[in-house]
């Protein structure tokens, strides 16, 4: 398809402006010429083209509206209409951050109580809405820890991760300063508590865990954990990533995690909008609550106000409050639930990974063979002696329908593919996502060739999603990578 | 539960398939002691009716934009939002899509963001853009960090002059990384080049600045450019409020190395703050420095152009801990927000915009200084924001209040030494008759 700017013609007009109703002075009287631009080279295009280009596109995009989205780690569930409604409701939509905050008394003690909201789901004591995403809450989580043990006057150096962490947790120690020990998983794919205590030593500030896991696994040892780590003066952090899988039913606080990060746009529904924006709210318990992000949110009687009076306080991680419109969202969602409804999305959530890994697992290798919580991963290392990769079997489900499960990911199982189906997918669903796999499976036999080269967006049968039918095969990202083209240079002529 | 489409049948089923008696089962790996016995004390759940009217009544605590006119900008600005925007970002392909990785079923989006990354290369003067960062200061933050990557030196100066919540971010982030912050004042309300001067040094990476400066005012970038470029620093220009790119020379032009900025006021409602989108460019040979995901035109098996996310080799997913950042989450729908903006508004539209919000704001500007009682305070040439002094500027904002008008910021908030001056923002939005109605409000204070 083509780009913006091939559509464009000089002449045209996407928008009506009114004209200036000041008296008119030339530009050049109240800006020195020498600081004006001597040309913007954007594309002139008219209204109705721009809707349809950018509908056109829409439609080559595979959205959960559209279809199943097994993606693991990522919670791609059904994201309510009603949310979007309300999140675009004036008092929200178009609140100045920086007016008083007598006049956005409604968005203060919408956030404040959302944060009361996680804090009881959790079992941490206090909450900051700040971080922008997942990764973001991460580095303000470490923030943190590091201003924790400074103010203790403890120095500590080291976070250990586990080879099965998300590459967030490792790339965030290093943006702290810290240095990252990964610590190998044992066969049963959990935290290996003998390798665990080897390099837990007092220079070690915290443990990374994602609980349950990246292979979808509870951590049955948190206990014992979150015991030797903070007998050793150690925090434990939990990457919340996972927080579906039990909703209700456990709080990572009573495990003894020291902090939290949670994913409003994988748990609490709120749409990923093809890749953000995100929030990533961060709990901790007491002892970390003056080393929050400024500033917090208060409640004086039947006011809110913001305290920036926090001399402990990391500072400030985003402009203003965080992701505000995000967090509508997910209060509405979280006011929709309640308690049942909360403990209703985990155990279903853990229903279907466990339906769908049980149907999946004698046609592709299950490295661990066990009760998963919300999501399974399977390997491709038997398709793989027939020369089909995992990256070839994700294009293959495109041909039948769905998008890909996360792949290569995580990184201790080899040609990993990671299923989380979420709560939001009825049997029917499952089974036909099972069916396709199990054909790709048998297809691997008998014919490896049309898994090798799918996509076949003009497959018959009739099964192509819409977003890829008539659309691309197979991308080359090597030559992507090694000729970067990262913009349109024609504009450069 | 109306997202939960199994029913008791068929969960019936799947146990049964599973061989087991009842879900209970599944939760067997949690130690006992740690399965909450009772529900979660939070509010029980509500219908839609129910949901609506409760959010609808907290909505209507708050003063919005809609409903009173506003002079205040500060790093958020009350745009025009055409009316196509909501309809077209509110395709559910595009929302509720994840990352792009399966780049064969995510062309639509994947080619929005490149032509995002083509717009933002073209509003900056630079080479190479990035899909999109948190907001602007985040990627003030992260562009600090790229200069000590690319120099390897320790110290990062940063302008007064930069929004203060910018400097609070850059400072929490330098913080972290142990990178050592040093401040630089202002003179005429633009940054002192006298004192550039004396705190350049050869352990200094890299020279931060706003422009349009958070005062409005515009800074000689030229001057500075030349200073950092003699000592081998870095130079990078944060632009905050992105209108000001219509009319004013690029930052690559003036020899940026790195451009940041905010991209809300494309598009992207006001939303007490956020979601909102930064934008991070920077010179070709700092390519693979840049944090964030890239999106690269390729070929399809049959040759056919076609999008991908690209250079992921710089990403934490495959480098772990010596990845560039650890960012992954960007802000997609916003940057689309601000690509269907910007190509609508097109050559003629955003230079119109630009020049209205500069219009207004020297034409409001005149009127103000004219009153008995309130001074310009500097001389510097500005976009669509600037500085008055007078007396007891609260009291002012409460008056105007009273007349649904969202005053001015009352800069003592960030610099103490501002006492009783306020900051006005103009834009498009705002009508001459509001601008004479302040005026005369402010007028018949005493």
């Amino acid at each position: 398809m083509k780009l913006i700017f091939e559509k464009s013609k000089p002449g045209r007009m996407g928008i009506s402006l009114p004209d200036c109703d000041v008296p008119e002075k030339k530009i050049e009287e109240l800006i020195p010429k020498n600081s004006l631009r001597s040309e913007l080279r954007l594309p002139e295009v008219s209204e109705a083209e721009v809707v349809r280009h950018y509908t056109k596109l829409s439609t080559q995009n595979y959205g959960i509206d559209t279809g199943f989205y097994p993606l693991g780690s990522c919670t791609m569930k059904y994201n309510p209409k009603v949310n979007e409604e309300i999140a675009e409701l004036p008092g929200f939509r178009s609140l100045h951050p920086v007016q008083d905050e007598e006049l956005s008394q409604g968005a203060l003690e919408l956030m404040y109580n959302l944060e009361k909201i996680l804090c009881e789901i959790t079992g941490m004591d206090g909450f900051t809405l700040q971080p922008a995403a997942g990764a973001q809450g991460e580095l303000a989580g470490l923030m943190m820890t590091k201003a924790y043990f400074e103010h203790r006057g403890e120095r500590r150096t080291k976070i250990i991760v586990p080879d099965s962490s998300h590459g967030t947790n490792p790339a965030s120690a290093t943006l702290c300063g810290y240095e990252s020990i990964t610590i190998r998983s044992n066969e049963k794919g959990t935290v290996d508590l003998k390798e665990l205590k080897k390099v837990l030593d007092g220079e070690v500030a915290c443990i990374i865990l994602t609980n349950p896991n990246t292979l979808g696994l509870f951590e049955e040892e948190i206990l014992e954990i979150t015991h030797i780590a903070h007998k050793r003066g150690a925090l434990v952090y939990c990457d919340g990533a996972n927080m579906n899988a039990f909703l209700g039913i456990a709080r990572p606080g009573d495990m003894g995690f020291d902090i939290i990060h949670l994913n409003l746009h994988k748990t609490f529904s709120t749409p990923h909008g093809g890749g953000g924006p995100g929030s990533g709210p961060v709990g901790v318990k007491k002892s970390l609550v003056p080393f929050l992000p400024k500033p917090t949110i208060e409640k004086e009687k039947d006011r809110y106000r913001l305290d920036y009076d926090r001399p402990l306080s990391i500072g400030k991680i985003k402009t203003f409050y965080g992701n505000f419109g995000v967090m509508v969202k997910a209060y509405a969602y979280l006011r929709t639930l309640g308690p049942e409804g909360l403990r209703e999305v985990a155990e279903n959530a853990v229903l279907n990974a466990n339906y769908l890994m049980k149907k999946l697992k004698s046609y592709y290798y299950l490295p661990f063979d066990r009760v998963c919580m919300h999501e399974f991963v399977l390997s491709g290392k038997r398709q793989l002696e027939e020369g089909v990769h995992t990256n070839d079997i994700a294009k293959r489900l495109l041909d039948y329908g769905f998008h890909a499960p996360t792949i290569y990911f995580p990184l201790i199982v080899s040609e990993a593919i990671m299923i989380e189906p979420t709560e939001t997918e009825s049997k029917e669903t499952l089974d036909e996502f099972a069916s396709a796999m199990i054909r790709i499976a048998k297809e691997t036999e008998e014919n490896p060739e049309i898994v090798k080269t799918a996509p076949h967006p003009t497959a018959e049968g009739g099964r192509t999603h819409p977003s890829t039918k008539g659309g691309r095969r197979r991308l080359d990202a090597v030559t992507a990578a090694r000729r970067p083209n990262l913009r349109w240079k024609k504009l450069d002529k | 539960m109306r997202f939960i489409p199994n029913t008791d049948q068929d969960r019936k089923e799947m146990l049964e398939f599973l061989g087991i008696k009842s879900i209970k089962e599944l939760f067997k790996n949690i130690p006992e002691e740690l399965l909450l016995k009772k529900n979660l004390k939070i509010p029980k759940g509500l219908s839609e009716i129910e949901l609506v009217r409760e959010m609808r009544l907290l909505s209507e605590k708050n003063a919005d934009l809609e409903h009173y006119s506003c002079f205040l900008g500060a790093g958020a600005y009350h745009h025009f939002i055409p009316a196509i925007i909501p309809h077209l970002t509110g395709r559910s392909e595009f929302y509720t899509s994840y990352t792009p990785y399966q780049s064969e079923a995510s062309q639509g989006l994947l080619q929005t963001i490149y032509e995002f990354q083509t717009l933002v290369c073209e509003l900056t003067g630079m080479d190479v853009t990035n899909a999109s960062m948190y907001d602007g200061a985040s990627a003030l933050a992260e562009a600090m960090i790229m200069a000590f990557h690319i120099t390897r030196r320790e110290e990062i100066i940063i302008s007064k002059t930069i929004h203060p919540e910018y400097r609070e971010v850059v400072k929490t982030y330098a913080q972290a990384k142990n990178l050592k912050i040093i401040e630089l004042g202002y003179e005429n309300g633009i940054t002192s080049l006298e004192e550039l001067g004396k705190k350049v040094s050869d352990k200094t990476a890299a020279v931060l600045i706003q422009n349009p400066n958070f005062f409005g005012s515009l800074e000689n970038v030229k001057e500075i450019e030349r200073i950092a470029h003699k000592n081998k620093v870095l130079l990078v220009v944060a632009i905050v409020e992105p209108t000001s790119l219509g009319l004013l020379k690029p930052p690559g032009e003036l020899g940026a190395d790195i451009v940041v900025g905010e991209g809300q006021s494309f598009g992207n409602p006001i939303s007490f703050g956020g979601p909102y989108l930064g934008f991070m460019a920077t010179k070709d040979k700092y390519m693979r420095k840049l944090p964030g995901r890239l999106v690269g035109a390729t070929t399809d098996s049959k040759g056919r152009r076609g999008y991908i996310l690209t250079l992921q080799a710089r990403e934490q997913h495959i480098r772990r801990e010596k990845a560039t950042s650890n960012i992954c989450t960007n802000e997609a729908l916003c940057a689309l927000a601000a690509t269907i903006c910007l190509v609508s508004l097109g050559k003629e539209g955003l230079r119109k915009v630009a020049e209205l919000s500069t219009k207004k704001a020297h034409y409001v500007f005149e009127k103000i200084k004219g009153i008995e009682g309130f001074e310009e305070v500097f001389s510097s040439p500005f976009y669509n924001e600037f500085v008055i002094k007078c007396k007891d500027t609260k009291k002012i904002n409460q008056i105007l209040l009273k007349e649904r008008i969202i005053g001015p910021l009352e800069l003592e908030r960030y610099y103490p030494e501002l006492k009783n001056h306020l900051l006005f923002c103009t834009t498009e939005m705002n009508s001459r008759e509001e601008m004479d109605e302040l005026v005369n409000i402010l007028r018949k204070i005493k």
